[in-house]
Formats: C-alpha cells, structure tokens, sequence
C-alpha cells in the first residue's frame, strides 16, 4: 500500500477518478438544489416522482435522457469549432477543482500560486462560450455569446481584484496557505478563535460574491442567456449530450466559485475553536455546509432580483467595482503595513 | 551529450509533443482562411507556449500566459471579429501572396535575432531546480527589488497606451450630439 501510494501515476489516476466521479455528483447536488428550493420559492411541490422520495432522481433521469437524445448539429454550424466548445466549457471548471482544498491535506495539490491559477483556468471558459456562439450559425447563439464575452471580461476584473485584498492580508496565494493565515490569525495575542477574512474584507467579499455571480451568468447577471429576447442565447442550438455539458459545468461551477469564495473569505474547511484533529475529517463537511449557504444565497437571488439590462451591468463593473476594488486593495495594503 | 540519450528521457518527448503542436498550430494561424479559426489557432498556440513554461518550472509565467493572453487578448480579438464580421466559411482576400516575401524576410529575421541573443545570453547553461517552481515570494522580491526600474518603465508605458488608445477611440461630440445625448 505504501509503495503504491508513493507512485506518481499511481497517485495521480486515483486523483483524477475522484474528481471525475465528484464533479457530475456536485453538478447534480446543487441543479437538484435549485429544482427544490425554486419549487418551495414558487409555492411548488418541484420534481417529486422520480426516485421515490422528494424526486430525488429527476436529475439522473434528465441526464440519462439527454444521452438518449440525437446529437444534433445545424447545417450551417462550423463542425469542430461546435463540438469542441462544451468540452473547453466544462474543462475550465473541472480544473478549478485542482487547487479547493476540502480538508488539511485533502487537496489534489496546492500550488504556490493557487488562486491565481484558479481565476487563469477559470477564464478559458470564456473562450467556449465565443466558440459556441459563434459557431451554432444562428443570430440568437452570436449576441448570447458576445454578450457573455463582454461580461465576463467586465467582471473577471473585479473578481481578480478582490481576491487580491485576501492574498496581501495572508502573505501567500496558496489556497491552503489562505486557510491556514484564517486560522492563525491573531496567534501571537494567544487567541485561539483565528478570523475568518469575511471580517476585515466585507467589501472584497461583496464584490468577488456579485463578480462571481456574474461569471456564473446568474441571475440578475443572465443577460447572455435571456430566455425572453435570446432564446437560449450561445446554448440555443445545443442539445443532448453537448447541452448537458453546459449544463453541468454550470452547476459544478458555482459549487467550486462557491468553494473559492468559502475559502478565501470564510475560512474554508477551518471553523472557530474546532480542534485540528477533529478538523483533519469533519473538514469536507465544514467546507461543503459554507458552500451550501453560499448556493443557497445565488439560488435565492434568482428568485429576488430582476434581470439587468446590458449598459446597467457594464456601468456597475467598471464605474463602480472596479474602483471600488482598488480603493480596497489601497486600504488594504496600508493597513498591512501600519498595523 | 547525443541526440540519442537526449531522447531517450521521456521527458523530452513530451517537449517534442507540445514543440511540434506549438508549431503546427502556429502555421495553422496564418495559413488558415477564417479570421475566427486563426484566433482559435492562437489559442492553441499560447496553451503550449504556457505548456512549456510549466515545464520549466515557470508556474507564473505558465499561468500569467493563460489569463492575460487566453483569457483576456484572445477573448478580445474574438470579441472584436465577432461584433464586426465573422464569417462561418472561408475568406479567400485573407491570404494575400504579394505580402509573402516580405512577411518571410520580417519573420526569418526575427527568428534569426531571438535565436541569436537567446544563445549569447544562455549558451548552453542548463536549468538548475527543475521540478521546483519558483515560489511567488522570491519572483516578487526580484521585480520589485532587482528590477524594480525596468518594471516601473513597462507600467508607465502602458499606462500612456492606454491613454492613447482611449483618445484615439474616443470621438468628440458635437455640440447637436451632446444635447441629444443629454436629452436621453
């Protein structure tokens, strides 16, 4: 066993089996979630006859379903640039699954630059989206792509931005770095409680949660998909398998950007005086209950706020997040060094 | 050492691999008819330019590729096709074989130049450490210590490019404009 755990390859095919089977099963968790919750908010009972209990199996059946599904490519589509692009989609998230670590230790590894490869990764789904749109042939999928575009370049400057307060009062991009900086803080006072960076970084905070909303193309950030004006937008010509691509990057990306927000600002798998031996497996529980909250809130603005219009959502990002971003990382950093 | 025992570590290979995808794809931008395809092309390109950083153990200048030049320059360039013009088939105008020898003289030349001061500067020193990316501390402490002037200069010129690009972009109004505008 010991030898075995030493292989690299060894290692790294077990590693890679685990997220292949965690992804579609934290996909499946959190489109479940929002199913159920929007039903209750809708005054809905929401699926209830698949699986038994609660219709806990809808999503299983809809994903066997879309594999049944003919894969449909338009005429006039460009054929690989089509087919390719969920792929490029789903791998921008997958890979974010890399650095989030879910206990001390329990992470598939900890780069020294851990968040600024997450938001690197991260911004090649970008690329997919232009890819789908462009390529579907079809004007709805053009304006939904470029609509994506231009918001996700508008906000992945704030989002950068936010994160960077956390990384000057941590002294280290590693994600477990960020965790363990969390913990310790206030050691040498003989405070044991640690601080969560929520507290001194409520405004990074806000900014990186509503930039990751708008990554996500959430509502009120969905323009790009604006059912009543775009159809569908980029996603308009997919279906079958391709679309349940789409479909569960969706989903598995706003479990990780929750996981990224969770560690960076409220501690990660570390809770206040829970003591490290019992942090070493009550861990992924820690984490996986502050990305529930955090779910549960996008699941819940969905159902709260009204879309915003295009020129609303560029002016909130680069006239108001953006700076108020860097007066952030200003305060931030002269804080650092007088205190 | 032989070209033998240099190929016979695998690592090697997979420099070959991403070597030769590098090119491939490189030669795919500009030979290839479709604005939208070459972009694409560039994509790839980059992806193993930051492949191979990572295998020199350049983890921040691997990734820095990935989010400024994939995620940010690219994103642009199909932003800027996209909302002007972009043909699902082939356009025959983009090549354009008068502009060939020139465009050769330009590239062999600036092959020959990189080729030339890369061997002056480097030789044939071999890479120490690799397999241990340098840690963010000490690249911090290098650019804003050692090279803190050359750093400073590279922000300063950019900064007045965007100045330029903003007052090259921005068209004044004119006065019937501006009411019109106000009135909205």
């Amino acid at each position: 066993m010991e030898a075995l755990l030493d292989n690299f390859w060894v290692v790294l095919l077990g590693k890679v089996v685990i997220i292949a089977t965690l992804i579609p099963v934290a996909g499946l968790a959190v489109g479940f979630a929002e199913l159920k919750l929007s039903a209750k908010m809708q005054n809905r009972v929401g699926p209830y006859f698949a699986g038994g209990r609660w219709g806990w199996a809808q999503l299983l059946a809809d994903g066997i379903k879309f594999f049944q599904k003919e894969d449909l490519i338009p005429e006039d589509a460009d054929e690989p640039v089509f087919k390719f692009a969920p792929a490029l989609v789903l791998l921008g998230t997958v890979a974010l699954f890399v650095v989030v670590p879910f206990g001390p230790g329990l992470i598939v590894q900890d780069l020294d630059i851990g968040i600024f490869y997450a938001l690197a990764i991260s911004s090649v789904s970008t690329i997919g989206v232009l890819m789908a749109g462009w390529s579907s042939a079809n004007k709805y999928s053009l304006i939904g792509g470029l609509r994506a575009a231009g918001q996700l370049i508008a906000y992945e400057l704030p989002l950068v931005l936010a994160t960077v307060g956390v990384v000057v009062m941590a002294g280290t991009m590693s994600l477990d770095g960020i965790v363990q900086a969390q913990a310790g803080w206030f050691s040498e006072t003989g405070w044991t409680g640690g601080m969560p960076f929520v507290i001194p970084q409520l405004i990074g905070f806000g900014i990186f949660f509503i930039a990751a909303l708008a990554e996500l193309t959430r509502t009120p950030f969905d323009m790009p998909i604006a059912e009543s004006e775009l159809v569908m937008g980029y996603l308009t010509e997919y279906s079958g398998f391709r679309f349940l691509f789409f479909f569960l990057a969706e989903f598995s990306n706003m479990f990780t950007l929750s996981a990224i927000a969770a560690t960076l600002f409220l501690g990660g798998y570390w809770a206040p005086f829970v003591p490290d031996d019992v942090l070493q497996w009550a861990g992924p529980i820690i984490l996986i209950a502050k990305v529930a909250v955090l779910v549960f809130i996008i699941i819940w603005f969905r159902w709260t706020f009204p879309r915003l219009r295009e020129d609303q959502l560029q002016t909130l990002a680069w006239k108001f997040l953006i700076p108020l971003a860097l007066l952030n990382i200003v305060a931030t950093a002269i804080l650092k060094v007088v205190i | 050492m032989t070209f033998a025992d240099w190929l016979s570590e695998p690592v090697n290979w997979v420099y070959l691999a991403i070597g030769a995808a590098v090119v491939a794809s490189a030669f795919r931008v500009v030979t290839s008819q479709n604005v939208v395809h070459a972009a694409l092309y560039l994509v790839a390109t980059l992806a193993g330019t930051a492949g191979l950083f990572l295998m020199m153990s350049a983890e921040f200048v691997a990734w820095t590729l990935v989010l400024v030049y994939i995620g940010a320059v690219i994103v642009l360039f199909l932003f800027g096709i996209m909302i002007t013009r972009a043909p699902l088939n082939v356009e025959p105008g983009l090549d354009n074989p008068k502009a060939r020898p020139l465009a050769a003289v330009v590239s062999l030349s600036l092959f020959v130049l990189l080729a030339y001061t890369s061997l002056q500067a480097f030789g044939s020193d071999q890479l120490t450490d690799v397999g241990t990316p340098t840690d963010t501390v000490t690249l911090a402490e290098s650019l804003i210590g050692r090279f803190v002037l050359p750093f400073e200069i590279v922000g300063f010129v950019l900064l007045a490019a965007l100045v330029g690009g903003i007052t090259i972009a921005r068209r004044d109004l004119t006065p019937l404009e501006e009411e019109e505008r106000g009135a909205v």
